[in-house]
């Protein structure tokens, strides 16, 4: 009697961190067989994303992804995270979508199935021999998320689980505004209670009242915070929050953060401005912008000048800059090493580790999410462009796995202190 | 010390997980050679505290590591990554005869792990942790479907891994404290295995009629397994405890519907009426009851009331009828079945009987009655309802800790790839 036999797919651990490795293993195939390993995500804006590699079983009847190479697909070779990190809009998507997940109390959910043969679409027309589903999450459990409100400052806290008192970390994102919250989620994750701050709605950078006095308190209420050690309090930025984070770091009188990292951020600054002053600064240089063939805009030449930029010598913290080579947005390499030069020239370069990520873009996220060469972004309330963010999703995955470890090390090594004696010199 | 802001870091590597997986305790940036004690607090559902802790010493980098350092004490010793699980027992002060079972298999345990400065072994409520995680310990795979079953009068639970299938199948049975328990098969779904917790005793239809279920009721079982869409009818396999391994051994002996692929049997014994209904069965034991022992604790020793082990063909379960392969797990010390002796006289029928091929018998010293997945507190003794008589008593079920959990470990894994070699396996069948 010919029964059919199911092969034996895995996925271990079934439930994980954002950050953590899964082993994706399929057994009980026939031998020497051309197989695909397919992951497949539906967004909370209901688009599909998929990613896909070229496998053949061995004489076991076995594919295991960590070990074995892929052939071809949206990822080659050895890559155990492929099926996460090279995911992209199914075809016929809308153009210039980003995966970023909102609700950071539910995990991912992604399939991941087994076909037979090579296939490279028609994934939904055939049925897969067999299929397996990971949750993937944000927040750890008894982590716990708090909406904060304090006067105008506003954002939410992620606390991790225990008794505390723990290091803190105001997060910040970039200029395209909103709430993000799934990094704070993350870092929570990771012991530190870190504060995902909203300073603009999407598209208003242009037209918002804030002031840099708006993020001094907001570092505040961090420091203030019950279950947060007030000395310990770091900063994390991208963009336009490393910017911010330049500012305290430097030129703040109000706040004294204990350390930065800071991702892809430029230096250009106007005291007494508001933000809204400062972008319709910056956009009189708009013939500055590049726009591509498809219509991408790279903005990295707006950040070039040398005009109203901070004052990194005044830098009184150890900071961590992140950049990628590849950035289209600001040119972060140029800026870093502007940065570098300033503050070994003022005896300060022994604050600065710099890391540089040959191939990766602008938006150095947490390991495995999917990288965006050009995404939609509003650039005011009613006017959406496509934004070129740059790098090439291989170099960009790995700086985002490699630069996660190093920021994590970093964070631990200036936030959590390890016990030995200090000097009371 | 004039430093007190040092924060303790403590993890448990993954957080959430599926309770048969292992986990990685760590704790980091204490100070070196400093006295620690590692806690589990789980609050079981029916609203018991359980804990479990080890004392340990940071080694010269103010670490922790559970894999590779030795508990000095606590609940468990020596080198235990997983003792702050299977070493859990209600707390100091809890009502006794307590068992920690899931009923609902949709939720994870909840254990928070925590830090104490200095071994403790009691008050830790009253003391303040250094650090605290909660880790998630899961009965269910993501995608597994849990779907209630009530066609043919059946009262039973099917679990369906995710995917297309078709899939083997388990029917699934507990013993005799009766009940729809379903941590195991959500387990064994999430392993690729369908499987259908089966209520046979105190069933709807046993309820509303009075009347014991007989053979055709787990036959009808396995018929809805057969039937299935999703599941290959000819890859059905059984897996009993205690009076389920009874049931199993019979329908695998005499059934002329079940064509079982395999069966897996815990903790349970061949003698028994001869294909007699559960109600014969339960009887058997019933019109022995005067050789129950009662120990100093005044626990039931319930092993020696089918004893001994009869010479009459008719008292025992004819093993040379079992065509498939058959794996038994028993523990020396059951105090609950004759486990141990019924597997030797299993072995010795099937030696007779030209199928002792098909026999692979794990027997593991001091293990009690209640072999359980990986990572389980140990029962020792627990209260339990007489089925028949509905009296409350509290049966002794036998083991010690540390043996018991490395049963528990050892024997999962064992039926684990025992049920995919022979339900998943690409056998190629001789066409002699």
């Amino acid at each position: 009697m010919a029964s059919l036999i199911t092969p034996l797919l895995s996925v271990a651990p079934t439930r994980a961190l954002v950050d953590e490795k899964f082993k994706v293993r399929v057994k009980n195939l026939p031998a020497g067989l051309p197989f695909t390993l397919h992951s497949l995500h539906l967004s909370e804006d209901n688009d599909y994303w998929e990613a896909f590699g070229h496998y053949i079983s061995n004489y076991n009847g076995t594919v295991c992804v960590s070990e074995h190479l892929s052939l071809g697909g949206t990822y080659t070779g050895k890559e155990p995270m492929g099926l996460l990190w090279s995911l992209r809009p199914v075809p016929g998507s809308r153009k210039g979508l980003r995966l970023r997940k909102k609700n950071v109390s539910s995990p991912l959910l992604y399939t991941i199935s087994v076909y037979s043969g090579h296939l490279t679409e028609g994934f939904r027309d055939q049925a897969p021999l067999a299929s397996v589903v990971t949750e993937r999450w944000y927040m750890a459990p008894g982590v716990q998320r708090i909406s904060i409100k304090e006067n105008i400052v506003r954002g939410t806290m992620f606390l991790p689980p225990g008794p505390g008192p723990f290091p803190g970390l105001l997060d910040m994102w970039g200029g395209g505004g909103g709430l993000v919250e799934y990094r704070a989620a993350i870092l929570a994750s990771h012991g530190y209670a870190a504060f995902a701050l909203e300073y603009i709605n999407p598209g208003e950078m242009a037209t918002a009242e804030l002031e840099i006095e708006y993020f001094e308190t907001a570092f505040n209420i961090v420091k203030d915070h019950p279950r947060v050690i007030p000395n310990k309090v770091g900063i994390f930025g991208l963009s336009f929050g490393a910017t911010v984070a330049f500012y305290l770091a430097s030129e703040s009188n109000v706040v004294k953060p204990r350390c930065c990292v800071c991702i892809n951020g430029h230096t250009i600054f106007s005291r007494g401005k508001s933000f809204a002053e400062q972008s319709g600064e910056m956009l009189r240089n708009a013939h500055l912008i590049r726009i591509d063939e498809d219509d991408n805009h790279m903005w990295r030449n707006l950040f070039l000048s040398r005009d109203n930029t901070l004052d990194m010598e005044k830098i009184n913290c150890p900071v961590l800059l992140v950049c990628g080579e590849d950035d289209q947005n600001v040119p972060s390499v140029e800026i870093a090493d502007d940065i570098e030069r300033t503050m070994h020239a003022a005896g300060k370069g022994h604050l600065l580790t710099r890391i540089n990520y040959p191939g990766a873009g602008h938006l150095i996220e947490v390991p495995y999410a999917p990288h965006f060469r050009v995404t939609a972004f509003m650039q005011s309330r009613t006017q959406k462009i496509m934004m070129l963010w740059g790098g090439q999703t291989k170099p960009h995955s790995d700086a985002q796995e490699d630069s996660w470890k190093k920021i994590l090390d970093y964070l631990e090594h200036h936030l959590f202190s390890s016990p030995s004696l200090e000097s009371k010199l | 010390m004039a430093n007190k802001q040092c924060s303790v870091l403590l993890s448990v590597h993954p957080s959430r997980a599926l309770v048969d997986e292992k986990f990685k305790v760590l704790v980091q940036n204490a100070s070196p050679g400093a006295e620690l004690t590692v806690h589990s607090h789980l609050l079981s559902e029916d609203k018991h505290n359980w804990e479990a802790f080890g004392h340990y010493i940071c080694d010269s980098t103010g670490s922790v590591n559970l894999c590779e350092d030795l508990s000095l004490g606590g609940t468990y010793e020596g080198v235990e990554p997983m003792g702050l699980l299977w070493s859990l027992r209600p707390v100091p002060g809890s009502k006794p005869g307590l068992r920690l079972r899931k009923s609902n298999v949709e939720t994870p345990l909840k254990v928070t792990v925590s830090v104490y400065q200095g071994h403790l072994t009691e008050g830790f409520p009253e003391h303040r942790a250094l650090a605290a995680v909660l880790v998630e310990r899961w009965y269910m795979a993501p995608g597994v479907q849990r779907i209630p079953v009530t066609e043919h009068n059946l009262t039973a639970t099917l679990f369906l891994p995710p995917g297309p299938g078709p899939f083997p199948a388990v029917l699934d049975l507990w013993g005799g404290g009766g009940n729809l328990v379903e941590y195991r098969s959500s387990l064994l779904a999430s392993h690729g295995f369908a499987a259908l917790a089966l209520d046979y005793l105190t069933n709807d239809l046993t309820i509303t009629t009075g009347k014991m279920m007989k053979n055709d009721y787990f036959e009808t079982a396995y018929k809805f397994l057969e039937q299935h869409p999703q599941i290959v009818g000819s890859r059905i396999a059984m897996w009993g405890l205690s009076l389920g391994t009874a049931m199993t051994l019979k329908m695998a002996a005499y059934s002329k519907v079940m064509k079982l692929r395999c069966a897996v049997c815990y903790s349970g014994s061949h003698i028994q009426p001869v294909n007699g209904s559960t109600e014969e069965i339960l009887n058997n034991f019933l019109k022995n009851q005067d050789k129950t022992r009662i120990n100093e604790k005044q626990e039931m020793i319930w092993h020696d009331l089918i004893l001994p082990i009869p010479e009459d063909p008719a008292l025992k379960v004819d093993m040379g009828r079992v065509q498939c392969p058959l794996l038994l797990v028993v523990g020396q010390d059951d105090q609950n079945w004759p486990a141990f002796v019924s597997a030797m006289d299993i072995k010795k029928m099937m030696e007779k009987a030209g199928n002792i091929h098909l026999l692979t018998l794990l027997v593991y010293p001091d293990t009690g009655h209640l072999i359980e997945p990986p990572y389980s507190p140990h029962t020792r003794a627990s209260t339990f309802r007489s089925f028949e008589s509905r009296e409350l008593y509290t049966s002794l079920w036998g083991g010690q800790t540390v043996g018991h959990a490395r049963a528990q470990e050892d024997s999962w894994r064992k039926s684990l790839m025992f049920l995919r070699e022979h339900l998943y396996g690409r056998r190629k069948k001789s066409n002699l």
